[in-house]
């Protein structure tokens, strides 16, 4: 029997299972339930919203306009202010409510998240989203208000914008802030455009940044997004960066290095203040990627290591949502090398108590070298709530207990692992936040994303896969502080049978996964035949191709 | 601390498997000396989720709430209705506190959302493919500016006068790096955008020109002409959006040419939020899709042969291609995408068209009013729900008189243009569906008090 769905769309494959079980009429499988493309089941003329029913007053002259609750498609209405350019319709399938709300709460069940279990993604910093953070967020003190509204009418987000960065300078040990980049990869482009307009206003046209190999690869996309060439430095056998061959490759090209401590091998650089002093020495500025800073909040001050810039993704660090991938913040902090050059707008605090955005009109006078503005607005409001009441709630004390139980955790899972996965930096001491791994051992044919699939079976996220690239077949895992000794003993469990099972050649797990909505996915498909959007079936059934869709439809 | 699962005995426990015998052993790399052994001195210690509450509360009570007073701001930012069951939906757990669907066994939901979300917005601008969202309208407009240089190997971006001044200014810091050349202007309080000077401008150089549908007075031009003279010369027309709810009832970019069109995503479903986290817009044709930005889901199937979504085309991006990606973004907008794609789920065509008349006709009523006051001249005469009026007094000092009797009046250009002598008198009122009668007789007579 075919699965047929309520939208009428069959599987393109038969229906009969691998493993011969039974197939239901639906396609469903009790709580795991199929669902359509919106465009399958939703109509243009189907809406989930309604309108005041007298919505102008009759009569107005000049303005005859359509009630707005007629029939789609073209109306032209004369005495409009449109110019003549009425569209002829959108083609747009819209739900009723109840619809709406069964479309996606179905589609989330088909997701992973953190609030169902474990989500160790090495890098990433999933840890617990606490609910406080969203109801302040929400207040409509905060939620409603225009980012052009008069100064005086939104005091309090001012201070709310201030006062986070009053925390993230102290937590850093740093001169200035730039509150507006979007996310981390725009924090680390307002950090090289700090760097850069500091070398313009010496005179000194600097053309290289170096990255080391293990780097996230917004370093080297941001370094060339602003006009630089990236050359990369080598790590060490023990994973940390290689000074002397840093130090060797110094010289006045080089305008910055991009170092991420702790490093993406889950590793604190413990030169890294010989490493700042070699390349101010250099004339070079040192950008540090903050992406693991939750490692060492409270802990240590980056300030204290000589570094010019370093971006705090608030969306881990601060454990403001992940959202299936953004929105992020990445406020940036500064040097007093670098703070003159910072972005606008900012926050500025007054002795009577109020606060003042800085923009254009008085750069001139208050912050006159500004490299100018990043963003529309004045960067992700939304988080600052969040990452602010997430800081308010732990305070010094917590925050600093944040750091040393997302260590403990991650040296928890090492030493408990590193028998049955070979992990190549243990022999060098501790790890910090995240404890990294290697394929190697495996039996031949077998690697890290059969591993990662079958944690899937076993009802956890899998790992980060094949990052950094400096480590072979890379598994990098990061537990996070909010995991209790219970989940990670079970996840210990399952990861240890996996890891025996691709030592030994299991071929059952080249099948994983299993038990997930889907089964592994054709991504060379994806790529080489793209379908970036859904096309409307044509009358005779074949595919309208990409692009057919224009206009009224 | 209430975030923090682990007790006392557990960490004891811990420590002893690990072979440390505290947790300060596992900081060991970090130089003696800089690990600080007490909590940071002068910052505040942990406090109770209700102490917390009361801190932000105080703070956000200080702000003049939109939704309480009769409000008439836009400018790149929209107050609009949105159901209450779209931020039900954005706050599941299994949305809100995912990542990047890496995995996409396990994040069908979130992949089968940015698909959808990817066809209503290629549908809404007219174009054949949109990606999977940016950081917001202002980072979308530099990014395809990039693009279009990456497209025709030219580096002369032409910017309409009607383009936002903050877009603006976002693309002249990126352009000083970057080596390209912006052609900018700025507005007049005429009727007339500066489609003349744009097509003027074009030449064997030119990568893009750059324009603002509706423009920031609020004034609608017919994109086809530039578009035309823009790609007889090789050039690429880029539109920018910054109120997407206007695609409801005129028409779209890319119907008219436009060969990427961007814009802010803010109006449908994302609240105000003092200006971000926002929803970049960002679709073109489907022949350049490769040299595009950002994240893109595509479908394909299972290895049962079931249809399913992916993350694709990720040569494209950081984490394959490093420095020869066609952009350093890594993020999109995930969770506000979905909240643009629940609401216009919701609003579908019906609802779309609807919601776009009765602005039109708030918008067009009200500037009949206001511009009957004595000294106030409507400059734009083509709108959708915003537009511009020159008053007879300076504007920013009338928003603030407005403000001190409860009325969020417009912007001023002299917030937007500091500076500019001829743009001081100019006020852009914009006017939604949430507008009421009374909301308009308040600002009507607020207007003319401060105006005389």
């Amino acid at each position: 029997m075919t699965a047929v769905n309520p939208s009428g769309w069959r599987p393109t494959a038969p229906s009969a299972n691998d493993s011969g079980e039974t197939q239901t009429v639906t396609g469903n499988r009790a709580l795991m339930l199929e669902e359509p493309l919106l465009f399958e089941i939703g109509k243009r003329d189907q809406t989930g919203v309604d309108f005041d029913s007298s919505p102008a007053k009759a009569g107005v002259q000049g303005v005859a306009i359509a009630a707005p609750d007629g029939p789609p498609g073209p109306q032209p209405s004369p005495g409009n202010r449109l110019g003549g350019l009425e569209r002829a319709g959108v083609d747009l399938p819209g739900l009723s409510e109840p619809e709406t709300v069964r479309h996606y709460t179905r589609l989330s069940r088909q997701n992973y998240a953190i609030d169902l279990g474990l989500f160790p993604l090495g890098s990433c910093t999933m840890k617990h989203n606490p609910r406080l953070n969203e109801k302040m967020a929400r207040l409509p003190g905060f939620a409603d208000i225009h980012p052009l509204q008069p100064q005086e009418t939104v005091q309090g987000a001012l201070e709310v914008i201030n006062k986070l960065a009053e925390w993230l300078i102290q937590l850093t040990g740093m001169y200035g802030v730039a509150m507006s980049p979007k996310a981390g990869a725009h924090g680390e482009l307002c950090g090289l455009l700090c760097i850069r307009a500091a070398l313009e206003a010496r005179g000194d046209a600097r053309q290289v940044v170096l990255v080391p190999e293990s780097a996230h690869g917004t370093n080297p996309a941001t370094a060339a997004f602003c006009g630089y060439r990236v050359e990369n430095i080598p790590a060490t056998k023990a994973g940390r960066v290689d000074l002397e061959a840093l130090k060797s490759r110094l010289g006045p090209d080089v305008a910055a290095v991009m170092i991420t401590n702790p490093n993406t091998c889950g590793l604190f650089e413990p030169q890294m203040k010989d490493i700042s002093d070699a390349v101010h020495a250099a004339g070079a500025f040192v950008y540090c990627d903050g992406a693991n800073f939750n490692a060492i909040v409270g802990k240590v001050k980056p300030g204290d290591l000589g570094i010019d810039a370093m971006h705090i993704n608030l969306h881990k660090t601060f454990s403001t949502p992940h959202g299936g991938g953004g929105p992020g913040s990445g406020p940036v902090v500064v040097s007093k090398a670098l703070a003159p050059y910072g972005p606008i707008p900012f926050s500025a605090s007054y002795a009577d108590g109020s606060y003042k955005l800085v923009e254009e009109e008085s750069t001139g006078d208050e912050h006159p070298d500004t490299f100018g503005r990043m963003v529309a607005f004045h960067g992700q409001m939304g988080m600052f709530t969040r990452a602010l009441t997430y800081i308010l709630s732990h305070g010094a004390d917590g925050l600093a207990q944040v750091a040393e139980d997302s260590v403990l955790n991650a040296n928890y899972i090492l030493r408990s692992m590193e028998d049955v996965l070979d992990a190549p930096f243990a022999f060098s001491g501790p790890c910090m936040h995240e404890a990294i791994f290697s394929d190697k051992g495996f039996a031949e044919g077998f690697s890290t994303i059969d591993v990662a699939k079958a944690l899937i079976d076993e009802g956890f996220h899998p790992m980060t896969m094949y990052f950094p690239l400096v480590v072979h077949g890379a598994m990098l895992v990061e537990p996070t502080e909010t995991e209790s000794k219970a989940n990670l003993d079970q996840f210990i469990a399952a990861l240890r049978s996996i890891a025996e099972r691709a030592r030994a050649g299991d071929e059952s797990l080249k099948a994983a996964p299993v038990y997930a909505p889907r089964r592994r996915l054709d991504e060379t498909q994806a790529a080489r035949k793209p379908v970036l959007s859904y096309n409307n079936p044509a009358p005779d059934g074949s595919s309208t191709g990409l692009g057919a869709h224009f206009g009224g439809g | 601390m209430r975030y923090l699962p682990l007790s006392d005995a557990d960490r004891s426990a811990m420590l002893e498997k690990i072979g440390a015998g505290s947790v300060d052993e596992l900081f060991r790399d970090v130089p003696e000396g800089l690990l600080l052994k007490q909590p940071i001195e002068g910052l505040p210690l942990h406090a109770s989720e209700m102490a917390v509450e009361r801190e932000m509360t105080a703070m956000a009570r200080k702000n003049l709430v939109a939704g309480e007073v009769p409000f008439f701001l836009g400018c790149g930012a929209y107050k609009h209705h949105v159901p209450a069951s779209v931020d039900h939906l954005i706050q599941r757990g299994e949305f809100l506190t995912a990542y990047t669907p890496y995995q996409p066994e396990i994040a069908q939901g979130t992949l089968q959302v940015l698909f959808e979300f990817q066809t209503q917005v290629a549908r809404l601008l007219g174009c054949e493919v949109a990606n999977a969202s940016m950081y917001d309208g202002s980072t979308a407009c530099w990014e395809a500016i990039g693009m279009a240089r990456r497209i025709t190997r030219k580096k002369k971006a032409i910017i309409s006068s009607g383009l936002h001044p903050h877009y603006v200014n976002v693309c002249k810091t990126m352009a000083r790096f970057t080596g390209d050349t912006l052609d900018t202007a700025l507005p007049n309080l005429d009727a007339a955008t500066d489609a003349e000077r744009l097509i003027a401008n074009i030449d064997g150089e030119t990568s893009c020109v750059v324009v603002q549908y509706p423009d920031i007075l609020g004034r609608i031009t017919d994109l086809t002409p530039i578009a035309e003279a823009a790609q007889a010369k090789g050039a690429l027309l880029i539109a920018v959006v910054t109120e997407p709810v206007a695609l409801g009832l005129i028409k779209a970019p890319g119907e008219m040419g436009a060969d990427i069109v961007v814009g802010e995503g803010q109006s449908i479903g994302v609240g105000l939020q003092f200006g971000g986290p926002y929803v970049g817009l960002f679709a073109t044709r489907e022949k350049y899709v490769r040299q595009m930005p950002g994240r893109l889901a595509g479908e394909t199937v299972d290895a049962e042969g079931k249809r399913g979504f992916v993350l694709t085309l990720s040569t494209r991006e950081q984490h394959i291609r490093r420095e020869k990606a066609t952009s350093n973004i890594c993020t999109n907008s995930g969770l506000c995408a979905l909240a643009f794609s629940v609401h216009m789920t919701l609003l579908g065509e019906k609802g779309l068209t609807g919601l776009a008349k009765l602005n039109h006709a708030r918008a067009c009523e009200t500037a009949e009013r206001l511009s009957k006051i004595p000294g106030v001249r409507l400059v734009s005469d083509s709108f959708f729900n915003e537009f511009t009026l020159e008053l007879p007094v300076e504007a920013r000092p009338a928003v603030h008189a407005m403000v001190e009797k409860g009325v969020l009046g417009g912007v001023s250009l002299g917030r937007l243009y500091p500076g500019v002598d001829s743009l001081q008198n100019g006020l852009v009122v914009a006017v939604t569906e949430v507008v009421s009668d009374a909301d308009i007789d308040a600002l009507e007579a607020a207007l003319k008090e401060v105006c005389q």
